[in-house]
């Protein structure tokens, strides 16, 4: 009985025999591992997922997280499962030996906590928000900041949170007004007064752990008092939920309330929550109101600390997206398998029924989810791979190099999943039928539970300013040429195999006519309406990422030498859902592009009041 | 107290067993292996019983081809503290299993030998059973619960007719049920620390034990697939059927 929350065939194919990630065992920093820990530890992660997480995903959708005096509490098992998660070690599964980490590969980790999100998104949440938090200390907080929080997070004691946005600000950062005011300073740093309110909190409150660690942006007051306004104030600070005691262990209660819970239309094992910092009405720590935080960094560079956050937490929804998509393929496949529905076209209308598998229409359905899920999850694995690359890569120009490409890679990596996956689970509900659109499916929660995913840490209409924007034009370029340098050596192989040359051709095709475009917009200098279009932009240039990913996984498939029947089966379907990619998807890139490169102004230059 | 456990590596309960087209056996190529789940129980015994304390060495052995080592690894994983492989790529039966094992407890002298009551791929349940006479040692099969005293240990069996307890004097084989507990995961530091413990590996000629088959498998089929069931009108009928049809009365 194959596992039904991931194809372990396809976490097989895409870790070693596309991306070899068992070289990577010859690096200083991965020699401890070898192939059999790797092979361990993504079975543990399969078992795991499959009894503590899976089990509960439709409870957790039934039975909100509930607010009482105490604060949110959650389902017991999504606690249990957090938990086992912790015992089990994954909490510190990427971490370094010295942070008491495992040290594995980002890959390896990434593809271990696919199962983890394909099995429960919602509950998978909190470590996946604990660890980037961790992370994040340990990049740039001091030893004695790294010791009180970071550690206990990776050991799974703590768990965390980011604080971003607030009822008024969301995508516009600038604009917060959460308030920070020198306390003096203690072993953990320079010690602050918050007070403000910050909503969509993510594990904002709960009853699982013995902490809860708030990374939250606020405002430090200028000399004059006043906020300073844009950015330049924004700095990042840590609010536990508990200050500790003298031995670093939770005490006082510190100065942040629960508001609200939001009810939400998916991922309702996850509390989300409206926070207030500094109301100084229920808890008074130290005697005064406030709550009390620790500054990370310096004071002003908030926004860029969060952003190293925030790039890992774009890949992690990425992988989500592609995992809440890919479980849907899974379903909608074995559904297809099993359904008796009308026969054969040839059969005119004469004998037994056929599974609905047997029809054309529905196999271009599956075929269209097992292009966008399984090219989904090839595209993370890419940029986990690159993630280990930024850090271990051979030369300082391969480490340079890997992370530029990560940086323009990443916008693709959290929204096309995002898009495309969320495309996957409406399919798979049409296949399921009237059954689909019933809450008896796991189906429409997967679709439910997946429309999140285009909305947090960053809309896609952000993501499409940020490549199109940042990325490409403000780089002049240059992370683009690498990305093209890398496709034009793919397509270069297939051009060696006739199997494979038709798609090789088109995929030269479509990236010259997305560097011509991006070109020409390069020549707009500072035009205000440069980004007018940058969603069409970051449409195609996903499809084009995806086709690329989808000719480099069929020229593997192609190469191989399949043992039996069953590999035999699975290469065909690998390169059939290339074929399909390029056939059905990858034409999509040329009128989005049109128009980009149109430059029409008929949606920007419509007035409000016309709509 | 020295505690060995002996584990097979099978092929994964997951996996749908299918016959090979010429009979011989089961499909094992490009199958997923995996500890079988009575031994997981034997292991997760033993590792407890040096957990409170009672057990001072967990001893793992493995009788089997290169991978399964993988299998000893799983074990020194989940708590063992050093693996012994036979390796052999022979097909091994119950005797010969027995037989390695007994030369093996020579060498080791444990107080408790455990292992599962079975093994999912050939289900023969002998190999506890074939060794407790080779030894002439006490055993307590099909355990739900272990209880080990000064010299003894109390096993309760799960027998047909419900629960039977059993006072063996030590040494003595125990073959696990699965109600015994619930095994442990590995955790992923385990896993690591696995890595580092010691394997020996020797072979069924090192320890002077002849291997070969005493019984030929003359071919391997799947079972016949499940017919539909039938309706009957009346008990008249059914009694009927069950003279004349199925010929069971």
């Amino acid at each position: 009985m194959p596992s039904a929350i991931i194809n372990s065939r396809d976490v097989d194919f895409l870790l070693h025999e596309w991306l070899g990630v068992e070289a990577l065992c010859a690096r200083d920093r991965f020699s401890d591992h070898s192939r059999e820990t790797f092979d361990a530890v993504i079975d543990l992660a399969r078992r795991l997922a499959e009894t503590e997480f899976l089990p509960h995903y439709r409870t957790a959708d039934r039975i909100e997280p509930r607010l009482d005096d105490d604060g949110a509490h959650v389902l017991p098992e999504v606690a249990e499962a957090v938990k086992a998660f912790a015992r089990a070690g994954f909490m510190g599964a990427a971490f370094p030996a010295e942070l008491d980490g495992m040290q594995l590969p980002h890959v390896v980790y990434t593809a271990a906590m696919a199962h983890f999100m394909a099995a429960n998104v919602a509950t998978a949440a909190y470590p996946m928000l604990t660890t980037g938090n961790a992370g994040l200390l340990a990049a740039f907080g001091t030893p004695a900041q790294i010791d009180a929080f970071a550690k206990p997070e990776i050991a799974g004691r703590y768990l965390g949170t980011m604080c971003l946005s607030e009822p008024q600000a969301g995508s516009s950062l600038s604009d917060i007004t959460t308030r920070a005011v020198p306390d003096g300073e203690d072993v953990l740093g320079p010690r602050y007064r918050l007070s403000g309110n910050k909503m969509w909190i993510s594990g904002g409150d709960q009853d699982i752990s013995e902490n809860i660690v708030h990374l939250v942006l606020a405002k430090v007051e200028g000399a004059d008092g006043k906020l300073v306004p844009g950015t330049k104030g924004v700095s990042l600070f840590i609010v536990p939920k508990f200050l500790l005691d003298a031995d670093g262990g939770p005490a006082e209660r510190n100065d942040v309330v629960v508001a609200g819970l939001n009810h939400k239309m998916g991922y309702r094992g996850t509390t989300n929550c409206l926070l207030n910092f500094g109301e100084g009405t229920r808890h008074r720590p130290m005697g005064k109101a406030g709550a009390v935080g620790y500054l990370v960094g310096s004071v002003g560079q908030g926004l860029p600390i969060m952003f190293h956050m925030m790039n890992e937490a774009r890949i992690s929804v990425g992988l989500g997206a592609a995992m809440l998509g890919y479980r849907g393929y899974l379903l909608s496949l074995a559904y297809a398998r099993e359904r008796l529905q009308g026969r054969h076209a040839a059969a005119r209308g004469t004998g037994p029924m056929v599974p609905i598998i047997e029809h054309a229409d529905v196999k271009r359905m599956l075929l269209a989810q097992k292009s966008y899920v399984e090219g989904a999850l090839a595209l993370i694995l890419y940029a986990a791979r690159l993630v280990d690359e930024q850090h271990t890569g051979e030369s300082e120009a391969q480490r340079r190099a890997a992370a530029e490409l990560l940086g323009l890679l990443t916008p693709i990596a959290k929204s096309w999943p995002s898009e495309w996956g969320l495309a996957a689970n409406d399919i798979a509900i049409q296949i399921h039928g009237g059954y689909g659109y019933t809450r008896d499916f796991d189906v429409e929660q997967l679709y439910r539970d997946n429309r999140l995913n285009p909305i947090h840490e960053g809309t896609t209409g952000v993501q499409a300013m940020d490549l199109l924007g940042r990325k490409i034009l403000k780089d002049r370029g240059v992370a683009l040429g690498q990305l093209a340098a890398r496709i034009a050596k793919t397509v270069g192989r297939a051009q060696c195999h006739p199997e494979l040359a038709v798609e090789a051709k088109a995929l030269a095709a479509a990236w010259t006519e997305i560097g011509a475009v991006a070109g020409r917009l390069g020549t707009m200098g500072d035009d205000p309406h440069l980004l007018d279009n940058a969603t069409p932009f970051l449409s195609a240039f996903g499809h084009g990422v995806l086709a690329w990913l989808w000719l480099e996984q069929a020229l593997v498939a192609q190469t191989a030498t399949a043992a039996d029947a069953d590999a035999a089966a699975f290469y065909q379907g690998k390169i059939a859902a290339c074929r399909f990619f390029f056939a059905f998807e990858l034409p999509k890139t040329g009128p989005w592009l049109r128009i980009v490169d149109s430059r029409t102004d008929i949606a920007a230059s419509l007035p409000a009041a016309a709509f | 107290m020295k505690v060995l456990v002996a584990v097979k590596r099978v092929v994964d309960y997951n996996v749908k067993i299918r016959v090979k087209a010429d009979k011989t056996g089961v499909e094992t190529a490009n199958v997923k292996f995996s500890m079988n789940p009575f031994d997981e129980i034997a292991v997760e015994q033993a590792v407890r019983l040096k957990e409170a304390g009672t057990a001072t060495e967990v001893v793992v052995v493995s009788i089997g081809p290169a991978q399964a080592q993988e299998t000893i690894r799983t074990a020194l994983a989940m708590g063992a503290d050093r693996g012994i492989h036979v390796q052999t790529d022979a097909e091994v039966q119950p005797l010969a299993v027995a037989k390695l094992l007994k030369a093996i407890v020579a060498n080791e002298n444990p107080t408790l030998v455990i292992v599962g009551k079975q093994a999912i791929d050939d289900d023969c349940s002998q190999t506890g059973q074939m060794l407790a006479a080779l030894l002439g040692w006490s055993q307590g099969t099909f355990a739900s619960k272990v209880d080990l005293k000064d010299g003894t240990v109390a096993v309760t069996r799960e027998v047909d007719g419900g629960l039977e307890t059993v006072d063996l004097k030590l040494p003595a084989i125990v073959t696990t049920d699965l109600r015994l507990n619930e095994p442990r995961y590995a955790s992923l530091p385990n896993i690591m620390k696995a890595k580092k413990k010691p394997i020996d590996a020797t072979t069924a000629e090192a320890l002077g034990v002849d291997i070969a088959s005493r019984l030929i498998t003359l071919k391997v089929e799947e079972p016949a697939k499940r017919q539909g069931g039938k309706k009957v009108g009346s008990i008249a009928e059914l009694v009927d059927k069950l003279k004349n049809e199925a010929r069971v009365i």
